[in-house]
């Protein structure tokens, strides 16, 4: 058996909020035991409604927030940030692209900053090998050594997603957490940014886990498919599995609520509407 | 005759490097009891030229139209304060980010009560009785005791529903939604949705949906503007454009989407663009 590039087995997280003079302490259960794996060059895609812990197990995967119990493992590795710091090496496998273009990116930074600070932080790389490697990335990502000396607001929201991209892949992870990367842009710029990750996980064999709430992306780009509701994985299996024979009802529900955008449907609905 | 009536629109606005043309001589019309849908991707002018029908463009854009009629009279014409008894009343709009558009410092029931204190001239007794009847017909359970909440302790959904309700509140004949779903969840969208269509098959209001989502318009449009940087690239009633578009860039459009994927890769729209655009827009 392949060693699974990240695996959880029963992550749980526990918020605690309030608890002041008059108040007593509440526990918000974000995710309330989570299994599942990845394996290598492959995509985990992550559907559920906001609030239901999609972000939160983001962030756990991400080594972000440690998991209030439960067992995180990166390429077979037990991680525990909670106790024992995190080394530079464990840092380097896993990145995160985060949903809004606008907001992920420091406006006072040039992007050629943006891409150099990773190898900063976690490698002793001189600083002109840090620019050379980040001009070949910019060009990876479909943008040119021109856009090196640009501040972000020069940048369109679906450059600025693929400059974010970029920044994820500089230290050449094994793992990339996709937080909504596409949900923000235009129909046909998510289309390219769909194109370029997979054209990079291609390249570098990346494993990704993608978070999103629209299952035409997920039924494109994912090989398992785990549904997410209150915290809970209610349906997880491949991607004809879940999408062929959805079990829970939450699953049926939000397949119901799917728009469809083919002529068989449009006929049905005009239909309906003049019988009404 | 058509309830709104468009003719080359044209709205400019004032920049550093000149004149900046956001909508360039597009024509429209709505009909009473009609859905249409305007698609395009952001900086289309799918927003701006709605703005524009309703007023509500900064003084650094400049508007210009051959004809802008809305229910017989001439929107050009009027001066801002009767333009200001259309707005709201007659022809109302629904923006994308609920929550960035109700103001945090009311109430919910201020809010919907202010629409119907400067249209209708209701007293406080009727204000609160047609307000409590407006929130429970977008579907917000126990409506009395929500009309003193404020917007930041509800959901984006239950906030876009208080958007509607505002909208709806002197039975408008014109209802412009901008966006009304991008911010939200698919579930919530298809109640948002399923709301709007059946308010407006109830009352039978023009609707104007603003997306550029093609789900969206698939489940609501009856007839359907494609806009592409400002101008009109095609207008076809929604089944024919879906079965068979005639410009290039809808076709590029429906292809872009994920559940039409062919293969491994999506096409994009600049793998398509530009032939010459179809006659009447010069690209």
């Amino acid at each position: 058996m392949s060693i699974k590039v990240v695996e959880g087995k029963n992550i749980v997280r526990d918020y605690h909020v309030g608890g002041g003079l008059f108040r007593a302490q509440r526990t918000v259960h974000a995710v309330k035991g989570v299994s599942f794996g990845v394996d290598k060059g492959k995509t985990l895609a992550i559907v559920g409604e906001s609030g239901c812990g999609k972000s939160t197990l983001a962030r756990i995967i991400t080594l972000i927030d440690p998991a209030t119990s439960g067992e995180l493992f990166i390429d077979g590795n037990k991680v525990d940030i909670a106790r024992g710091g995190l080394t530079k090496e464990m840092r380097r496998k896993v990145q995160i692209v985060f949903q809004n273009p606008y907001g992920s990116l420091n406006p006072r930074q040039k992007i050629g900053d943006v891409l150099g600070e990773p190898l900063l932080i976690n490698t002793d790389k001189p600083a002109d090998e840090r620019r050379d490697l980040a001009m070949k990335m910019l060009k990876k990502v479909g943008l040119g050594p021109e856009h090196y000396n640009r501040y972000p607001h020069m940048f369109s929201g679906g450059q600025r997603q693929r400059i974010a991209i970029a920044r994820a892949l500089m230290l050449n992870p094994s793992l990339l957490v996709l937080d909504e990367p596409v949900s923000a842009l235009d129909l046909s710029v998510q289309a390219q940014v769909l194109n370029l990750l997979a054209d990079l996980q291609d390249e570098f064999q990346l494993t990704y886990v993608f978070i999103s709430h629209d299952l035409s992306v997920v039924r494109y780009i994912a090989d398992d498919v785990m549904v997410m509701y209150f915290g809970e994985a209610v349906e997880y299996g491949s991607r004809e599995e879940v999408f062929s024979d959805p079990k829970h009802s939450y699953t049926k529900t939000l397949f119901a609520a799917t728009p469809r955008a083919d002529v068989a449907s449009i006929k049905a609905r005009l239909a309906k509407k003049k019988a009404a | 005759m058509a309830l709104l009536d468009i003719q080359n629109l044209v709205v400019e606005f004032q920049t550093a490097s000149g004149m900046f043309r956001a909508v360039d001589g597009v024509s429209l019309h709505v009909d009473e009891r009609e859905v249409l849908a305007i698609v395009g991707e952001s900086g289309s002018g799918k927003s701006v030229s709605m703005l524009a029908v309703m007023g509500l463009l900064p003084w650094t854009a400049k508007v210009t139209a051959d004809r802008m009629s809305f229910n017989g009279r001439d929107l050009l014409k009027l001066s801002p304060a009767e333009r200001r008894k259309i707005v709201g009343k007659d022809m109302s709009m629904i923006f994308q980010e609920p929550m960035a558009s109700l103001n945090p410092c009311f109430t919910v029931g201020f809010q919907i009560e202010e629409v119907l204190r400067f249209h209708m001239g209701m007293d406080g007794a009727q204000r609160r009785e047609r307000a409590i009847e407006l929130l429970s017909q977008v579907g917000i359970a126990e409506p009395a005791e929500r009309l003193n909440s404020f917007p930041h302790q509800m959901s984006g959904g239950q906030c876009q529903r208080v958007m509607i309700a505002i909208a709806i509140a002197c039975n408008p004949k014109l209802l412009i939604a901008d966006e009304p779903t991008t911010a939200l969840d698919v579930t919530i969208q298809k109640q948002i949705l399923d709301l709007l269509v059946s308010l407006q098959a109830k009352y039978g209001m023009g609707l104007i949906m603003i997306t550029h989502n093609m789900g969206v318009v698939a489940e609501t449009a009856d007839r359907v503007i494609v806009q592409y940087k400002g101008r009109k690239m095609e207008e076809a009633d929604v089944l024919s454009l879906f079965e068979s578009p005639k410009s290039n860039y809808t076709r590029a459009l429906l292809s872009a989407l994920p559940e039409n994927a062919v293969g491994d890769r999506l096409p994009t729209v600049s793998d398509m663009l530009f032939e010459p655009a179809p006659s009447g827009a010069a690209a």
